[in-house]
Order: C-alpha cells, then structure tokens, then sequence
C-alpha cells in the first residue's frame, strides 16, 4: 500500500450476493458511503456483517455484483488490492503475529521496508512516529505482541493499518473486548479520524451506533433492511430493525435462594495457561434454584473459573463446595458423576465431537452408565430410544439421530448439547455464553429452558457477555474483574450503567 | 590428548548430514509444517549425488566436476520433493504425520529401486576428499578440529549463521515466520500463505537432499538402504527441541553426533561394550532428549501443522 | 448425505488411490527401462496362478491384518502408531526366549503361552511411547520411530550373542539367528505342499474382536471419542491419557502377536529380517482397509498380493522389489490427500451436490435451521 493512495470520496456496492455452503451470507446487498461519514452496520450474530467487509477487503469474492471506487469499478482479487486502493481492516480477532514485535508485525505489510535481502526497520520505525504524531494514537515499536493487553493491542492494529496507508477504515465489532471506559476512548479517537477517513464499523451493540455513526445500515438474513441517518432514528426503533419482530426474551420474576447453596466457592486462586493467576482470591455463592449470571468482560477469568469448577484445571489453593463435596482438583468424571451440568464455550470442540453422530453424542458422558451399557457392551436399542426422544423433546432439527453432529447448524448443536445435560438431571448447570452466535428463536428456546431448571430447582451460574441476557435470567448478578468478584447485586438493581462501572473495576459504584 | 582430538575431528564430519537437513527442515516447521519425509528426500538425495560420479566412472576416480554435479542433481531433486510434498499437504492439506511417512516410504523405495538397477551391490566411490584450509590446519589442536575437513563441512556450518540471517534479517525470513505462526495475520495483511509455505518446502528438501547426497559422497562413500540410518527423523526431532533457532540447532546436532563418536572411542581404546547399544545410543538420547524439553511452542511456529484454510469460518 | 454416497467416495479414493499408485510407479519402471504393463501384471497375477502363490499370499496376510488391525485401534483413539517394527521384534524375542526356556511344555500350553509372552512384549514397547504422549506430551511419530531403531540393535545384540544358536557357533557361518525352536511351538500347516499355517485363523478371530472392542463396547466408544476429538472427550469426562496408553498397548500386543505367529508359523527360528517391512506395510493396510476390520482383511490381502508379486519381479522381470515401497508410499499420499476432503463436511456436500445435479438431476441438499 502507498503512502500516496488516493482518497476515496465514495465508495459503492452494488447487488452484491455471496453464498457458502448452505448459508446465503450476503442477498443482494447495495450500499453506499461518502468520505467523511462514519457508517454502523449493524445486525444480528449470522447476518452477513462480516462477511460483507470481508468481501470489500478482498478476502473473499462475491458471487455476484460489483464495487465502486470513486465511480470507477474495481475488482479486488486478494487483500493486496483492496490496500492499493487505501481500504483497510481492523478485525474482530488481532491479525497480529504474537511472538513477532510491533515493528515486525507492520513490517510484514509494509513493502518499502522489503529492500531485497535487507528487512529495513528503520523505515517502518519513521512511518511508526508520522502516523502516531498525525493521530494521535502512541504505541512501542519493539514490544511483542504477547506482552500487550487487548486495548494495546487493537491500537497496534489501527496504526499498522494506517501506516499501511489507509484511507477507509473498516472496524469489525471494535468494542468487543473493551471495558466501557476504554471504549469511550476508541469512539473519541474515531471521531477525531473521521475528518480524515471515511470509517464502516460493525457493531451489535446500539448505543455505540447512536454516540458514533452519521449514517446506519441493517443487515438482516444478508439483506439491508433499512439505511439511513443516524439522528433520525431512536435505539428501539433500531433494535425492532435488527430483529424483525417484537422479541420479549423470557424473564425471571421469582423469588430465590431459600433452599441452601449448592455451590460455593472459596477463595479459589487459578492460574491461567500463560502462568499469571486467572482467578486471584475469588469466592462466590451459588443456591439451590438459583441462577446467579456472571457479568464481566471477557478474558477476566470466566473461562478458567468454568475449567476449574468442571475439574478441567488445576486449583491452586481454594475450595469448591458442591453440594458440601469439596471437589477442587477432582477428576472432570467425578465432578460429572456429582451431578454437576455444563454447556461448555466452544460448542464444536469441546461440548459435542463433530465426528460422532448425534445419538453417540447423547451418550458421550454415559457410555459405561447401566443405562446404556451392559457388562461393557453398549445397548442399542436403549440407546436409539433415548436418541429419538430427546430429538423430539428439544425440538432438534434434522433427518435422524445418525447424522454427524459437526454438521447441524449452531442452534441445532447448542440444543444436542442442552438435551444431553439436562437429561442427565444435574444439580447444577453452568453454562458459559450459551447463546453466543445463535438466532433469536434459538435463544428464547434455551432460556426457557434454564428457567424451567431453575424452577425445578436447579442451581444455574450463567457465563455471558449479553448483559441483556444476564439481567433478564439472573436472580443475582456477580461482576467479575480480573479474576475476582467485584460485587453481587440483586438482578433488580443491575442498570446496564452500574454493571458497566463495575465491569471496568471500579468498587465504589453506590456513589456515582 | 591426540586420541581426544582424533576422536572429535573424525566427529564433527559425522554431524554435517543431521546439520544441514535440521536447517533445512527449521525453514519447513518456521512455516507451519513438520516433513517426516525428509528421511525419503536424503535417500533420494543421497542416491543421485553418488549417481552422476558414478555413471561417469564406474568407481574410479572422477574429475571433481561430477561430485558437485551429483550435490546440484540431489538438491535439485530434493526441493522438486519438497514441492511434491507441498501438493500433499498444502494443497490437499493432508494430515502432516502421515503424509511425511508416506513420502518416506516413496523415497526410500524410489533411491533403492533405481539405485539396484542403476548402480546395484556394495559399489564404493572416491567420493570427495578432505580440503584442508592452507595455514588455518596447521595450527595445533584448532587445526585438525575445525579446519581439515571436506568442503561440505565448512559449508554446513557457515549455513548455521546464514540461515539465521535469512530467517531473522530479510523480508521473506519475516514472511515465513508470520506464515508459520499466524497465517490468518499474513494473510489479511495480503501474503500469500500457501506460496510461502511451497518456498520453505522447496528449501527444506533441496537441503535434505544436499545432506543425503553428503552422505554417500563425503561420509560413508557409497550408498545402500540403510545408509539414513534415521538421520531424517532425528532432524525432525532436533528442530523441535532446538526450538527452531539455528544455533541451538547446531547445538543439538553437535549433541547427537558426540554419542556417535563415543562408539568410536570405545572401540579406538578397545573397550569390550556391545556394538549394539552403542549405535542404540543417539535414538535413545532423542527420546530422552525429547521427554524432558520445553514443550511451549510460545516462541516457536504455533500453527505447526495446522493447514491453512481461508474459507474455514471459526 | 447419503450413506450410499459416502461408501461410494471411499471406493473411489482407494481406486484413485491405487490408480495414482501404478502412475507414479510407472515413471520409475520407464525410468529403470523395464516393462511396465508385464510388471504390473506379475505384481497382480504372477501369485494367484497356484496354490504355492496363493497360500504364499495368505501367509504374509496373515501378520499385516493383525499389525493393522492393532494400528488401527490406535489411530482411531488419537495416537499414531509408526512403531510397529519395533514392538514387532521385541515380541519375536519375547517368544523366542520363552520356547527356549519351556521347550518341553506340551503343544496347547506353549503356544498359547508363547503368544501371550509376544503381546506382553509389544505391549511394553508399545506403552512406552504411549505413556511419553500421555504423560510428558511427547510426539509419538518421533518416539515409536527412535524405538524402532532401538529395537533393532537389541533385536540384533540377542540374536548374536545371548540367544544364538549354539550350532552357528561351532561351525555355522555366523549367521544372527536363534536354534531351531520347540516343535511344541508350531503352528500347524493345514494344507500340505504349503506353509499356511493356523495363525490365519487367528488373525481373522482378532478381527472380530477388534469390531466388537471398538464399536460395540464402552470402552472402545471412549477410545474412539478421544481419537476423534479429544477436548470434548475431555470435557466429556473421558480419562483421555489413560486411554491413549491403553491403546498403544493393544496396539503393541498386536504387533507382536504377529511376530510370535510369524516365528510360530512360518520360520520356526528367529532370524534376521523377519519384521522387514511389515511396520509400515501395516499403516499402508491399515488406511487403505478405511481403519476398519472388515476392510483390513481384504487390504491385508491386497498389499500381500503386491508384496510377494515384487518379490517375483527381481526374478521375471527384473523389477527390484524396493517396488513395493514406492506403491505403498504413493498410496498412502493420495489416501491421505483425498481423506481430508471426506473430513470437510462443506466440501463433501458441494461434490454430492454436482455429483447429483450431474447424474441424478436432484436438488442440491437444503441448508437445515435450528
């Protein structure tokens, strides 16, 4: 990419439709955007947001329709012509080389510092200081990547693309793993190189759309439903946009914890693969017919506190009371055989094996259970019989129960996995953003199925970034911050204001 | 003294093969791929290098001409294999484990087949001789160490400190690395990841093939089935724990053959120890070797052996 | 997707596969001036012309279906097992020494009980690399091969020294090898004028009882849970480690099963280049039979085919049987190159869908929503 690319003053998409297989990503999408704007595309998990950005930086090719720059048609066959012509990417996940430093990971794109047998550091080092002096945006040059947080890390990422010579800034759901506070700093930034750059972000979440965009696009399905003007609209007449109909998520009104806990952890320290102490001194409480959502930024130790509880990590010192068993450290069979239910993070990899089919999926906790094995063989017709039924029971959509589970859609995995846990009557459920990626009707079909639980008295710890979700479900809400409980607060009292305060770490919200 | 000296000049030859195909094999695994077959790339090579003399001569001597024509042929060979590999796995994204076996086996099979017909029996060839360094091999003690060797040793180990370089200091060493670790960060960034990896195979087999052919021209003279003896898999073996730097690598190789050269000692001194175990010795140092590395791949190639799929939505 | 469909891709990957295999092949036989057509055509039929030939091909059928079968079992539980060599020879010596110590134990003692000292032996070699895996994340594709070659040296130190026969020793001409074993050790020769023995018998009842440990039990389901996917195993609360050292040990009994029966049946002694080849044979079987006792038998059966026609060609052709390897190395490249594409849900579908809308004139398969 050349420092001297043009600036884009506008930038059309017409008719652009792009299929995988089985999905219909992108449906005869037009768009258009003028230098200067800050556009929000804004749609549900699955709706073709990236997919479309993605066709714009060259990445993937439509399979049908065109680009327009400044009125010229273009053509981009990989990334690299998407960079000629100044259009560049942040992405969800870093595209950043960990054990490379800052300067490296520019370098890589930058073909004035490819001087033949000669990698020139220098260069990208003066490009480094132009374009932290022109934006404003300060990073160190020679720090690996491993040793940067996620914020420093989405700013390594915003100056390489600019010094990679960017004039149109695409930003996919840049927020997503920021505190509150961090985001008010990027949305400040944005504004400022809006007078500079035309930027396209995506986003779920309305309140950003409403404090940065000029102008708001709706993906539904892979089709724009509405574009317009930003001022113009109101968050809800947004949010009833991006949904398509009146979605009233089912929402928890009962009374809770009069039976005793069920689950109660004590100062558990746990370390996280990298060696630094994921959960440091943290104790919370979980009742029986209860269901307690943990609220917190992702990475603050939600997925090592799920590992640790399950058996599937090492606790350090601390204990974890189930059911008055203290089973920290205990084999995940164990924990299992306690009653203890989960719906894991990683729904392909770590809650079904894609390769086995559905019914062997069922199974997989209870392959040596009476019920399906005898003297070691396993009972077929048992087995079919429960497979068939829970088919029916979950609603769980496809031809048979012998299909490979890898190949259902999310929302059909999401089910298998919550048949299986359920069937298995736990005492206790967690379950770990259980409805990230799905549709709306996949959602509202898994909670109501947690709040039956809890109404049967099941003890639920509810893992999730939807803070919608959480405040919806929950009896309580715990806000975990780097690897502690920052405060329990009655469902009732959890403002998105609040939580959002506490999310970043601060204690003392009362005052605010 | 002498004996020692003897003992580690006759050595340090024996580490140029394991050398040069560990460097080799470090560009494959910094790419993000891990070539089993790079015992089958050092028969290959190590047939064809002793094939160009030979045709010529018959095992008489042979103008030098044709020993390094036979060290070209085997490189040249070497990489058209890597990139036969790079279809398998690259392309195809075949499972690396398993491919690598299978391009052992077509190497193997291949030099043995070709090499009955062509050459057949225990045929011994000059090979290529010692060059002594005018001056540097008369100095005492350092002389006959480092400097009385066959020219490919000298260049084996100038290859340690250029392939550092090539690796670290120029763009396509840079473009390797990003490959290797986080091809998704390459290739939205406008690299592409399956080319790379093809040039990385391609130097990885060109320089398997340079070792097998040093092999049967400079060491052993002669070629026979068995002439790998599972150097090729120990090279594998030594990139990994070497965590892929060229130094270390040399380290580790310099490592292997000194439990070579025990088994000369002991039989220089005339010490009664069952041949066996002393040849089992550097297949059982890997394993030790192996059992008690560092396993972190955090400063290493972390997609190794993970093929690249643009397509693939996570 | 249908079943029919995908039984009718993995019939074509192993004809692609075999196709590809002759291709290669026949560049080197150009190469090397010999006739390729007349080649292929003694590999395939040289052997099947009589009953020598035949039985000759049974008999090396024999340790490839129980070497595969074992290399099986331990793929499918998620580990690699290239060490088959290995523990096939650790076997042989196994069994070696016990027929030399109990040669007078009477025939339905010593056999059983010689077999049992094989797969004892091959388990422990094979437990090796399997606890380095579970225990110290060490990769089983460097280790079995180290203790290939490890194997080989201590295969070789018995054979000349400890177990040697003492004949060799006063006027033999040193050949490596043990005395002439305990007739007690035989296995019999049921067809006379030939050397195929029971052990064929045997190898077709471990069969089975591989069908029946890896699809009918519990424990084979865990196993082939882990291998197929091994976090959710975990999460699934399968003691992943100790099912991979479970199945290289299955594996390593195996392999030397096979040694025992090929000391027991065929060569009555232990010599030297009883394993040659058998190891690798076994992975080319295991994955060309789709990694499944019922196509492992007839794999078994083919790749002994092509392993005694290449010992025919030196002969009538003059085609070095190192032939073989190629073949087989070729196969296992396009085995493996095509399997990713049945591992690629997405991709299998498209080509079930052009395959359809070719032949069939069907509607490509509908997307289904949750």
């Amino acid at each position: 990419m050349e420092q001297m690319t043009k600036a884009i003053d506008s930038l059309r998409i017409e008719h652009i439709t792009k299929r995988f297989p089985g999905v219909l990503a992108c449906d005869d999408v037009s768009l258009e955007m003028k230098r200067g704007e800050i556009l929000a595309l804004v749609g549900e998990n699955g709706a073709g947001k990236t997919t479309l950005m993605n066709i714009l930086m060259g990445l993937y090719y439509p399979d049908e329709g065109k680009l327009f720059i400044n009125d010229k048609e273009v053509h981009f066959k990989s990334p690299n012509d998407a960079f000629a012509y100044g259009i560049g990417m942040v992405h969800q996940q870093y595209m950043l080389v960990p054990n490379m430093t800052v300067l490296e990971n520019i370098a890589l794109g930058y073909k004035q510092a490819w001087k033949g047998l000669r990698l020139d550091l220098q260069s990208v080092r003066k490009r480094v200081k132009e374009v932290a002096k022109q934006y404003g945006l300060v990073v160190d040059p020679d720090s690996y990547i491993w040793q940067l947080s996620v914020g420093e890390q989405q700013r390594v990422e915003l100056v390489k693309t600019l010094c990679l010579g960017a004039k149109f800034l695409i930003l996919d759901e840049p927020t997503s793993a920021l505190t509150p506070q961090e985001t008010d700093d990027l949305i400040a930034l944005l504004r400022n190189m809006s007078e500079e750059l035309s930027i396209v972000f995506i986003s779920h979440k309305l309140q950003e759309v409403k404090d940065l965009s000029s102008k708001v696009a709706i993906l539904r399905h892979g089709k724009v439903v509405f574009q317009g003007n930003t001022i113009d609209h109101s968050s809800s007449d947004i949010a009833a946009l991006m949904t398509g109909h009146e979605v009233v998520l089912p929402h928890n009104d009962a009374p809770a914890c009069t039976l005793g806990p069920m689950l109660q952890l004590r100062n558990l320290k746990v370390r996280s693969d990298r060696g630094h102490l994921a959960l440091d001194d943290l104790s919370l409480y979980v009742c029986k017919g209860e269901i307690v959502g943990l609220a917190g930024v992702s990475g603050n130790g939600q997925r090592e506190l799920a590992e640790a509880i399950n058996g599937l990590r090492k606790v350090e010192s601390g204990q974890i009371l189930f059911d008055g068993e203290d089973i920290a450290n205990h084999t995940p069979a164990h924990v299992i055989s306690s009653g203890m239910g989960y719906i894991p993070e990683e729904r392909n990899t770590e809650g079904i094996v894609p390769a086995f089919s559905m019914k062997e999926n069922f199974i997989l906790k209870d392959s040596e259970s009476p019920l399906f094995s005898s003297h070691a063989f396993l009972k077929k017709k048992e087995i079919d019989q429960t497979a068939e039924r829970l088919r029916k029971e979950f609603d769980i959509r496809s031809p048979n129960t012998d299909v490979a589970a890898g190949s259902l859609s999310g929302g059909n995995i999401q089910k298998v996995i919550l048949a299986r846990e359920i069937s298995r009557n736990p005492k206790f459920l967690i379950a770990v953003y259980p409805t990230r990626g799905l549709d709306m009707g996949a959602a509202e079909f898994i909670h109501k199925q947690l709040l039956h639980l809890r109404n049967e008295g099941v003890g639920i710890l509810l893992i999730s970034e939807e803070l919608e979700e959480i405040t919806n479900l929950s009896d309580q809400v715990a806000v975990i911050f780097k690897g502690k409980i920052q405060k329990v607060i009655p469902s009732s009292e959890a403002s998105r204001r609040r939580l959002g305060i506490l999310m970043a770490g601060v204690k003392d919200d009362e005052e605010i | 003294m002498n004996f020692v000296i003897n003992i580690l000049s006759l050595g340090i030859p024996f580490s140029v093969a394991l050398l040069i195909a560990s460097l080799g094999e470090m560009f494959n695994q910094r790419a993000g791929i891990f070539n089993l077959g790079c015992e089958g790339m050092m028969a290959m090579g190590a047939f064809l290098g002793m094939l160009v003399p030979y045709s010529i001569g018959q095992g008489a001597d042979v103008p030098g001409i044709y020993n390094y024509l036979g060290l070209l042929l085997a490189s040249g060979v070497g990489a058209l294999l890597g990139l036969f590999f790079g279809l398998v796995v690259v392309t195809f994204r075949a499972p690396q484990g398993i491919a690598g076996i299978g391009m052992q086996m077509f190497g193997v099979g291949t030099a043995g087949t070709l090499f009955r017909h062509f050459v057949g029996g225990t045929q011994s060839i000059p090979g290529i001789n010692t060059a002594p360094i005018p001056g540097l091999s008369n100095i005492p003690i350092l002389g006959p160490l480092f400097f009385n060797h066959n020219p490919l040793v000298y260049v084996a180990f100038l290859l340690v400190p250029l392939s550092w370089y090539v690796l670290f200091k120029t763009p396509w060493g840079l473009r390797v690395r990003a490959v290797g670790t986080q091809p998704r960060a390459a290739d939205s960034i406008g690299i592409q990841v399956n080319r790379v990896r093809f040039q990385a195979l391609a130097l990885g087999g060109a320089l398997a093939g340079l070792a097998g052919a040093y092999l049967s021209l400079c060491q052993a003279k002669m070629f026979s089935d068995e002439i790998i003896a599972g150097r090729g898999f120990i090279a594998v073996a030594l990139v990994y724990f070497g965590h892929w730097h060229p130094v270390k690598i040399m380290g580790g190789a310099l490592l292997f053959t000194l439990a070579q050269a025990l088994q000369l000692a002991i039989q220089g001194l005339g010490i009664d120890f069952p041949y066996e175990f002393l040849v089992m010795l550097p297949y059982l140092l890997v394993i030790i070797v192996l059992a008690f590395s560092k396993k972190s791949l955090l400063m290493g190639p972390t997609a190794l052996g993970k093929p690249f799929n643009r397509e693939m939505r996570t | 997707m249908t079943k029919r469909f995908k039984t009718g891709y993995r019939i074509g990957v192993i004809i692609l596969a075999i196709i590809t295999a002759m291709l290669l092949g026949a560049i080197i036989l150009w190469a090397i001036g010999a006739d390729v057509f007349k080649t292929y055509l003694v590999i395939l039929t040289e052997p099947l012309k009589n009953k020598i030939g035949i039985t000759e091909v049974l008999l090396r059928t024999v340790p490839l279906t129980i070497i595969a079968l074992g290399i099986t079992v331990a793929y499918r539980s998620g580990i690699i097992n290239i060490g088959a060599e290995g523990q096939m020879a650790i076997g042989i010596l196994a069994t070696t020494a016990i027929a030399l110590a109990f040669p007078n134990l009477p025939r339905g003692v010593l056999i059983p009980f010689a077999i049992l000292a094989g797969a004892v032996g091959g388990a422990a070699w094979g437990f090796i690399p399997g606890a380095l895996k579970a225990k110290l994340e060490v990769s089983e594709l460097l280790s079995t091969v180290m203790l290939n070659y490890i194997a080989a040296q201590l295969y070789t130190f018995f054979l000349r020294g400890p177990m040697l026969d003492p004949a060799e020793l006063t006027m033999g001409s040193g050949t490596p090898q043990s005395m002439r074993l305990s007739r007690n050790l035989d296995l019999t020769r049921f067809i006379r004028g030939t050397r195929i023995h029971s052990g064929l018998f045997i190898a077709i009842a471990l069969a089975v009882i591989i069908f029946f440990l890896l699809w009918k039990t519990s424990y084979g389901f865990k196993m082939r849970a882990a291998g197929a996917s091994e976090r959710a195993a975990r999460y699934g609360g399968i003691h992943v480690p100790k099912y991979l050292i479970i199945a290289m040990m299955i594996s390593g009994a195996f392999a030397g099963i096979a040694g025992s029966i090929e000391i027991a049946g065929v060569h009555r002694r232990a010599i030297e280049g009883v394993t040659s080849g058998y190891g690798f044979s076994g992975i080319v079987v295991a994955l060309f039979g789709g990694l499944h006792p019922a196509g492992i038998v007839p794999a078994a059966f083919f790749f002994g085919l092509l392993i005694y026609g290449a010992d025919m060609t030196q002969r009538l052709v003059g085609v070095p049987a190192n032939m073989v390897q190629v073949l087989q190395g070729v196969i296992i490249l396009v085995i493996v190159a095509t399997k990713m594409i049945i591992a690629n849900p997405y991709l299998m579908q498209r080509v079930e869908a052009r395959w359809n809308a070719l032949f069939a004139g069907k509607s490509s398969s509908k997307e289904v929503e949750a």
